[in-house]
């Protein structure tokens, strides 16, 4: 049913290092890299017609509907060149958000080399020149590739002029191809391999491999996800992962075919995958290196990072009842997402849930639709925070990321909140907008620099609070969607900080509360007020919505209730009909929470925080 | 409390723009009808216990001849039994009423008639496709009155797309003009499927707002008891407790009742069933001897309990605590303490004496009362 791979490949062969190319695909979201993966591997005759479905690579149902790529994926597609020889390419498909950049410089370092798509309509944008410059700090062949030629808008010429100016390449070397309709497929493939060079290794060395990814199989643990630097590792060898410090026995070693492909051993220079008996994902690092027990590697590879969730937000179920399930979900969701951690929490208003930590709020999204549809929860998320850090009267020192725990104000010596460096690229003409943005989000210690004429690099210095919520959302609109955006966390630093409180009808939703800038907490309460009263459905009695600082109110809205609603008939027929209705409702407000008497809706937690212009 | 009895006359002249209800225009079918529905009465013999309600509706049941209601009536009380008082009503058309019709029903037993008015506005009954005019209705009243009804019943309709306020309360001036005992005040609802509709969903006018509508409810309900009128439930009114509709109470308050003729509903308490909506094939299905059900359902505990708290409180008699207990054995006071009090605070519902009364306003809000 698949084609199997080339005859160098097969059990028993040696690797012909010189016939691997490893690569990924680098876009702008939506200029088609799912699309044209889609094309590369029905190319490669991998999967045939009956298997196929769009978006080849995107597994999870999220991924399809959103068009964006949540894990790493990757294939190995066979391919006979012109040259007459089998090659192997290895594509690593990769994340495409900035919650996730970590992952995806960690795909990147798997590669030779990337295919960086532009889509032939729209040019060259924000991500496009983001990737790239990504793609050029982890050394790769960069193959500019213009898509959606077949488009009527379709202009090429000006992509490569652009190619040129704005991307410094050169843009002879660039291809186009429309991958909707598969042409130019061949030609990427052939570039592919005449242009990316082959991995370079040593089969012989010490064990030195890179973990990108991990994923969970219910029947075999943990898929280690790896590019295999230096050294060979067969099935039976005795591993050790080396920052995590655990040692395990290889069960399996194999390629990504479809379905995955056993084989003997994987060498330098190789795409693949290893089974050890691991338990959980939470147990492999991603960016970790593996290495042989018995004969390790001097050191490990460079640019681990320890992944750090830095959004926190309360999950609970919206019907008590299901709690134990919630318990068991997150559990299981746990055994395939590394980076997502949690634990015991309770609310006054929202009752027993856990605590959890996300890498960013789009990862908080993620897990929360995931919770929903493939465990079939309804939950809802208290309001995200960052971890804050206070100092305390006695000389404790506390790390808070849940307002509930927030310490007594008089006790408080000294508060503090995580600050990031961000940087941003983006066309001049947008500085204003961008630096207005900064500004309003507590930007400081900015510095600018001109990667490219008419391009900026903006450096600066801000509060994660500020960034994590919707920052990236408005960054788009300040700069039409030509912006990119990155960060790394640096320090705390003294800040003063409030507990925002939000009443409905007079009762306190803790659940609600939020822990904010002082300075901006005033305005922090209106949003918040405003948010909620285009977020809660008006009900027939009136609504108070109040936002108060240590029992002081700061800022309120009114909902006020509607007048009329009433079936004016209801004889012999009508009663089943509107009974009907009726249950259709009551189980449409299982989706909301019950707070006293106010029903609140799931997206009013997390829409509290969103500000005006997303 | 006894059973009523329905039958639906599935026939009409011609169907009004805004009506939903079962109806075929084809009197042809009048004589292979009556047969089957007195074939039907038959499968129900001995199945429910005294009547005390009979309740014509359709359709248009004034459309038939006096002899052919006749006919129906004896049948019901040769398969049936009634009660003595037993409240006979007939829904009739004002262009049905000539003094001489009006006397032959009257000879019949039926001794309530609710006239289908629906306005005192020539324009207003255009828009509604209706085929009478004002002064038909006037006649009919006159006509009803002369041949001996002292319980008579007019049906009116308000929240017309181009109907003037005044325009509304001068039909209900003109209607009270004839101390009808009863009034029905309908908000047109705008049935999906009907030509009026189709005719909103196409954009071709836009409805009175929600604000307009919550100002002729009330303005009707306040006018209608300033002349005595109770209002007892969403859309009716009585000039006294004594003229109150028997059948249609039974709906609200979850007494059996049992359904004869095409797409008519039965209920026994504890399940209910509906006819094939389908004059041919409720012919068809008699034919063979088989009684015509196109559906059923079993209420559950929950369902009855659902049913009652929004069909309680779209009635003045509102929900009574105790029996609520009793049949359900839900504390709503208990369970539900903070949103009552909330709306009761709000002056939508009175909570008095172990029972939930809504408030005039409450039954304006009477869909979202029965959220609770």
């Amino acid at each position: 049913m698949y084609k199997s791979l080339p005859l160098h490949k097969r059990e028993g062969f040696l690797v012909i290092m010189k016939n691997i190319r490893n690569f990924s695909i680098i876009a702008h979201i939506d200029h088609g890299k799912s699309t044209l993966a889609d094309r590369m591997i029905q190319y490669s005759g991998v999967v045939d017609a009956r298997n196929f479905k769009d978006q080849m690579l995107d597994n999870m149902d999220i991924e399809r509907e959103r068009g964006i790529t949540i894990k790493s994926q990757a294939i190995t597609l066979p391919y006979r060149s012109k040259d007459g020889k089998e090659y192997t390419l290895n594509l690593i498909d990769t994340p495409g958000h900035v919650d996730f950049s970590y992952e995806v410089s960690r795909s990147l370092a798997s590669c030779e080399g990337v295919l960086l798509l532009i889509d032939a309509v729209q040019g060259v944008q924000a991500q496009t020149v983001a990737n790239l410059y990504m793609a050029m700090e982890h050394d790769l062949e960069i193959i500019p590739v213009i898509n959606k030629i077949d488009l009527p808008a379709a202009d090429v010429e000006r992509v490569m002029e652009q190619i040129d100016s704005e991307l410094g390449l050169d843009p002879y070397t660039s291809l186009a191809c429309s991958a909707k309709e598969g042409t130019g497929v061949e030609e990427i493939l052939e570039a592919i391999v005449q242009k990316i060079p082959p991995p370079k290794g040593d089969p012989k060395a010490e064990l030195a491999t890179t973990i990108f990814d991990a994923q969970y199989d219910p029947f075999r643990g943990t898929i280690i996800h790896c590019r295999v630097i230096d050294g060979t590792v067969r099935s039976g060898d005795i591993i050790r992962l080396m920052h995590a410090g655990t040692t395990h026995k290889v069960e399996e070693v194999g390629h990504f075919l479809l379905p995955r492909q056993k084989d003997v051993r994987l060498s330098a220079g190789e795409v693949g995958y290893i089974i050890a008996g691991i338990k959980t994902v939470s147990d492999v690092q991603i960016g970790d290196t593996i290495t042989s027990d018995r004969r390790p590697c001097a050191k490990p590879l460079p640019g681990f990072k320890e992944s750090k969730p830095v959004v926190f937000a309360s999950i609970y179920p919206i019907a008590s009842d299901d709690y134990e399930e919630l318990a068991v979900a997150l559990e299981k969701y746990k055994l395939n997402d590394a980076s997502f951690v949690y634990q015991k929490d309770s609310s006054i208003a929202l009752g027993q849930g856990f605590r959890c930590g996300f890498l960013g709020l789009l990862h908080l999204e993620i897990v929360q639709e995931r919770l929903e549809r493939e465990y079939d929860l309804s939950i809802i998320l208290s309001v995200p925070s960052v971890r804050y850090r206070f100092m305390l009267t006695d000389g404790t020192v506390l790390y808070i990321d849940n307002p509930a725990h927030y310490p007594d104000a008089l006790s408080i010596t000294k508060s503090e909140e995580p600050y990031i460096r961000a940087a941003m690229m983006f066309p001049e003409r947008h500085m204003g907008a961008v630096m207005k943005l900064c500004k309003e989000k507590r930007g400081e210690n900015s510095s600018l620099s001109y990667p490219s004429p008419g391009r900026i690099e903006l450096v600066i210095e801000m509060p994660l609070a500020d960034v994590i919520y919707d920052f990236y959302d408005s960054l788009k609109s300040a700069t039409q969607g030509y912006g990119s955006f990155d960060y790394d966390i640096l320090d705390y630093r003294e800040s003063k900080l409030a507990l925002l409180d939000i009443l409905v009808n007079g009762e306190r939703v803790d659940a609600l509360s939020q822990i904010v800038f002082r300075g901006t907490a005033r305005e922090r309460g209106l949003r918040a007020c405003e948010r909620l009263k285009e977020e809660i459905p008006r009900q027939m009695f009136k609504i108070a919505i109040q936002g108060a600082i240590g029992g002081e109110i700061i800022s309120r809205t009114t909902i006020t209730p509607y007048r009329k609603d009433v079936t004016a008939k209801c004889y012999g027929g009508d009663i089943t009909r509107k009974r009907k209705l009726l249950e259709k409702q009551k189980k449409g407000k299982k989706r909301m929470k019950m707070v006293g008497s106010v029903a609140i809706p799931q997206s009013a937690f997390v829409a509290i925080l969103k500000s005006d212009n997303t | 409390m006894a059973p009523g009895l329905y039958i639906h006359i599935p026939f009409c002249l011609s169907k009004c723009d805004y009506c939903d209800f079962y109806s075929v225009t084809q009197r042809g079918k009048i004589p292979l009808f009556i047969p089957s529905l007195i074939r039907e009465m038959e499968m129900y013999r001995g199945v429910f216990g005294r009547f005390d309600t009979i309740y014509l509706g359709g359709g248009t049941p004034s459309l038939l001849g006096a002899d052919q209601t006749g006919q129906i009536i004896d049948a019901l009380h040769g398969t049936f039994l009634f009660s003595d008082d037993t409240e006979v009503t007939i829904e009739a058309n004002p262009g049905d009423l000539t003094r001489e019709a009006a006397s032959s029903l009257r000879a019949t037993g039926i001794n309530r008639i609710n006239i289908g008015v629906q306005s005192f506005d020539d324009g207003t009954l255009a828009l509604l496709g209706r085929r009478h005019g004002a002064q038909e209705a006037i006649s009919a009243i006159e006509n009803v009155r002369g041949a001996g009804f002292d319980n008579v019943g007019l049906d009116l309709m308000y929240g017309v797309p181009g109907q003037e306020f005044r325009s509304w309360l001068e039909t209900l001036h003109t209607a009270l003009s004839f101390a009808p005992e009863h009034l029905s005040c309908y908000q047109l609802t705008l049935e999906p499927s009907t030509p009026l509709g189709l005719k909103y969903r196409s954009g071709e006018f836009v409805p009175p707002d929600d604000d307009l509508l919550y100002d002729l409810f009330m303005k009707t309900s306040e006018t209608l008891e300033e002349e005595g009128y109770v209002h007892y439930e969403v859309s009716n009114f009585a000039r006294g407790e004594e003229w109150m509709s028997r059948h249609n109470s039974k709906y609200w308050d979850h007494t059996p009742y049992l359904g004869l003729g095409p797409a008519a509903h039965s209920f026994s308490g504890a399940r209910r069933w509906w006819n094939h909506r389908c004059l041919d094939r409720y012919i068809e299905e008699i034919g063979r001897n088989m009684p015509p059900i196109g559906g059923s359902e079993i209420l559950t505990s929950e369902q009855l309990l659902l049913e009652s708290l929004y069909l309680g409180l779209r009635t003045k008699r509102g929900i009574d605590l105790e029996e609520f207990w009793e049949r359900y054995r839900y504390d709503l006071l208990q369970e539900r303490h903070g949103l009552l009090n909330i709306i009761q605070e709000e002056g939508l519902i009175t909570i008095w004496d172990n029972h939930i009364y809504p408030t005039r306003r409450g039954l304006a809000m009477s869909d979202s009362l029965s959220s609770l």
